[in-house]
């Protein structure tokens, strides 16, 4: 399919061949649906609001509901203002949602729609609530749509009224409604009180009940994120996703916070646990303990198969650092590690990486795309690739295994139950790696060499 | 700090009243920013001292989104920061977008320091669309100086940007300061301005006269007070920065309709001419 990608290298500076991101709204909409009685509404023309539904639908496998402002020519020419007011009238009479989340496309983005102005002239039911949060596509990704989202909701509701709530604020990056119940479970095992947002578990893998329910019982709650603004301190988790709507959050209301990786892996998810245990200043639990310990013994027992094998990382930025973190853990080599988002933290984060485990001939690029692995993985190929879907052709073509982690991926199923981050996550993702791996040896080893115990 | 907005016709004198009186500012110690929202990027050359600028949307298109504010942002004449936003070449592309990502980059950046006393930002002509009304957007500018003179289309056009006020000031806090009157010597010019400015339930904050100097100072890529400041031109330029800085009178303005707009201007004559 992709074979005729050439292997020389050339610089381009404009173009992008299979990207490794999308857009801001895709962000922004997970962000909103993580959020309990949200309706994200896209506020351009329908199309948009379309795609980046099936974007998420595919992942999740499970509906992500949005409605549009349903632009024309005449809002193009116009301006969104009309469009948004019908749609908040329209939206809180037939859906009933408690709270609507606004996004922008590029189309109201180039127009200039004034969207502060727009939802203070709305007409809000007593009682709920109309945020919003700038989302031009031509700017960062799917990422940065999510911290904006995430720092609109802080922005409008927020409020500090001088009682600390106890609380830690939790802001858990961009990851799995798995990921995020794994958190939630280490957090309550630590018996730590928090409010995490958002939260899209019980949204996004909502139970089969018999009953399609709109605004299932999962989200943070629209009173949690109001008093977020009196939290004790937040805990940002994943820099490149998560300080953004932590800073938002440390300005309005002076909550101060600590960044910390996405914790996956031994090292990060040790820095999650400390903070954690510096929060509640308990011991930690002998059942985190153990799990990690379990952890450990499983990365000694493989690790004569991990040990060495080259790994091309391909995703969001703070997914990407963190699996690249825990193959280093598992004594691999992470030769290429790419992210279609831009911005210079993310070589400065994985290069740091490089130099802590001293690997040597490992390449690192942000704003980058498959395209350009693709050419890398031709001119000196890897054991395994690790990453969304979209990197299936490309292990396709260069017959390489494919260990499907992050976003998106809408080939598979399950994987947005279960989580990679923890120990518990991690001991998933050796469990993936390992079997990548070893299945390949299986498969390609002479009859002699083929083993019964591995 | 007090950010304000300049509109007005194309051509009226926005960006030679902007840059003179933000110098009779400096020269009463204020620390100052001047933002030129125009694609021609020409807001700043009296201060820099010729084009000397490149542009945040040059900057963008050649070195990519992570720059820095050093990369965009110059000292001219007393120190007062300058920035162009730019944008894109005439009949190509959307300028407007070009000053909502520009501010938003100044913004990102961290540009506006609490040390600053004034940010000045300098709109190309009318109130085309959303774009060109981003600085009185989200509590940016504050205060709007509309420069017009005695001339029928200068007045339509600031009539017609009162609108655009009007319209932000409802659901934000944006006022108007004032008219500026940038003299064309129009028989009468004076006192059909001040009734403009009445009738819109402003002020003509300052009549600014014609002097060639203007254009002597503008040959030699300086301001008038910097070229000499001992020209009678160099005193009003300096009256007008007073003016302004001590300007207490904001309101909502009150567009009027086409025909009491031509009332007025025929009241004061114009139609005689």
């Amino acid at each position: 399919m992709l074979n005729l990608t050439p292997k020389e290298v050339s610089k381009r500076s404009a173009l992008r061949i299979n990207p490794l991101r999308t857009c801001q709204p895709v962000g922004a909409m997970y962000a909103a649906l993580g959020v309990h009685g949200c309706l994200p509404h896209s506020h351009g023309s329908q199309g948009c609001c379309s795609y980046h539904r099936t974007f998420l639908t595919r992942h999740f496998k499970d509906p992500a509901i949005a409605s549009s402002s349903s632009f024309t020519e005449g809002a193009s020419v116009f301006g969104g203002g009309a469009n948004l007011k019908t749609a908040v009238r329209n939206i809180f009479d037939i859906y009933d949602p408690e709270i609507i989340a606004v996004h922008t496309t590029c189309l109201s983005e180039t127009i200039g729609d004034d969207l502060t102005g727009y939802i203070q002239d709305a007409k809000i039911t007593e009682g709920k609530y109309v945020v919003h949060t700038n989302t031009p596509s031509y700017v960062g990704s799917h990422i940065t749509g999510y911290a904006n989202m995430i720092s609109g909701f802080i922005k409008y509701l927020s409020e500090s009224t001088g009682d600390k709530n106890g609380k830690l604020a939790v802001f858990p990056g961009f990851v799995n409604p798995g990921d995020m119940r794994e958190m939630k479970r280490i957090m309550t095992l630590m018996g730590i009180p928090f409010t995490m947002l958002p939260d899209s578990s019980g949204v996004m893998d909502s139970p089969m009940t018999g009953t399609y329910e709109m605004f299932p019982r999962g989200g943070t709650t629209v009173a949690e994120i109001i008093d977020l603004g009196n939290c004790q301190s937040a805990l940002a988790l994943g820099e490149m996703t998560s300080e953004a709507p932590a800073e938002t959050l440390e300005k309005k209301c002076k909550v101060p916070y600590q960044t910390l990786p996405l914790p996956i892996g031994v090292e990060s998810t040790d820095a999650f646990i400390m903070a954690l245990n510096h929060f509640c200043k308990e011991e930690v639990p002998y059942a985190l303990e153990e799990e990690r310990g379990q952890l450990l013994d499983i990365m000694l027992d493989s690790s004569q198969y991990s040990h060495e094998k080259t790994a091309a990382i391909f995703g969001d930025p703070d997914t990407v650092l963190g699996i690249t973190q825990f193959v280093l853990e598992m004594g691999m080599i992470p030769k290429y590690v790419v992210t279609g988002t831009p911005g210079s933290t993310f070589d400065k984060r994985v290069t740091e990486l490089f130099e802590k485990y001293q690997v040597e001939g490992c390449v690192v690029k942000s704003a980058s795309d498959l395209f350009e692995l693709h050419q890398w993985i031709k001119n000196d190929p890897v054991d395994v690739m690790i990453g969304g879907t979209y990197g299936k052709a490309v292990a396709r073509a260069e017959d390489i295994p494919l260990v499907r982690a992050g976003f998106p991926i809408i080939d598979r199923y399950v994987h947005s139950y279960l989580p990679i981050v923890g120990y518990k996550g991690a001991m998933r993702l050796i469990e993936l790696i390992l079997t990548a791996i070893m299945d390949r040896q299986d498969r390609d080893c002479a009859d002699e060499d083929f083993e019964i115990v591995m | 700090m007090r950010q304000i907005a300049i509109y007005g016709k194309g051509g009226i004198g926005k960006s030679t009243t902007t840059q003179n009186l933000t110098a009779g500012l400096g020269l009463m110690d204020k620390k100052i920013m001047v933002v030129g929202c125009d694609p021609k990027a020409d807001s700043t050359r009296l201060l820099l001292g010729g084009l000397a600028q490149k542009t945040v949307l040059d900057t963008l298109r050649e070195e990519g989104e992570e720059i820095e504010l050093d990369a965009i942002l110059k000292a001219g004449f007393r120190g007062i920061k300058c920035v162009e936003s730019g944008g894109p070449e005439p009949g190509v592309g959307c300028a407007g977008r070009g000053i909502i990502t520009s501010i938003s980059m100044l913004e990102q950046l961290g540009a506006y320091t609490d040390d600053l006393d004034y940010v000045f930002y300098d709109v190309l002509g009318d109130v085309v669309c959303g774009g060109f009304a981003m600085p009185i957007r989200e509590g940016k500018a504050q205060e709007i100086y509309i420069v017009a003179s005695g001339e029928m289309m200068a007045l339509y056009a600031a009539n017609n940007i009162s609108k655009g006020v009007q319209k932000y000031a409802n659901s934000g806090g944006v006022r108007l300061g004032g008219i500026i009157c940038n003299s064309r010597n129009v028989d009468g010019e004076k006192e059909l301005v001040e009734a403009f400015a009445k009738e819109l339930g402003s002020q003509m904050i300052y009549f600014v006269p014609r002097d060639n100097m203007v254009q002597r100072a503008e040959i030699n890529k300086k301001t008038v007070l910097e070229f000499d400041d001992t020209a009678v031109q160099a005193d009003e330029y300096r009256s007008l920065a007073a003016a302004i800085d001590g300007n207490d009178m904001f309101v909502v303005p009150k567009p009027m309709a086409q025909d009491r707009l031509e009332e007025i201007l025929m009241d004061h004559g114009l139609m005689d001419i």
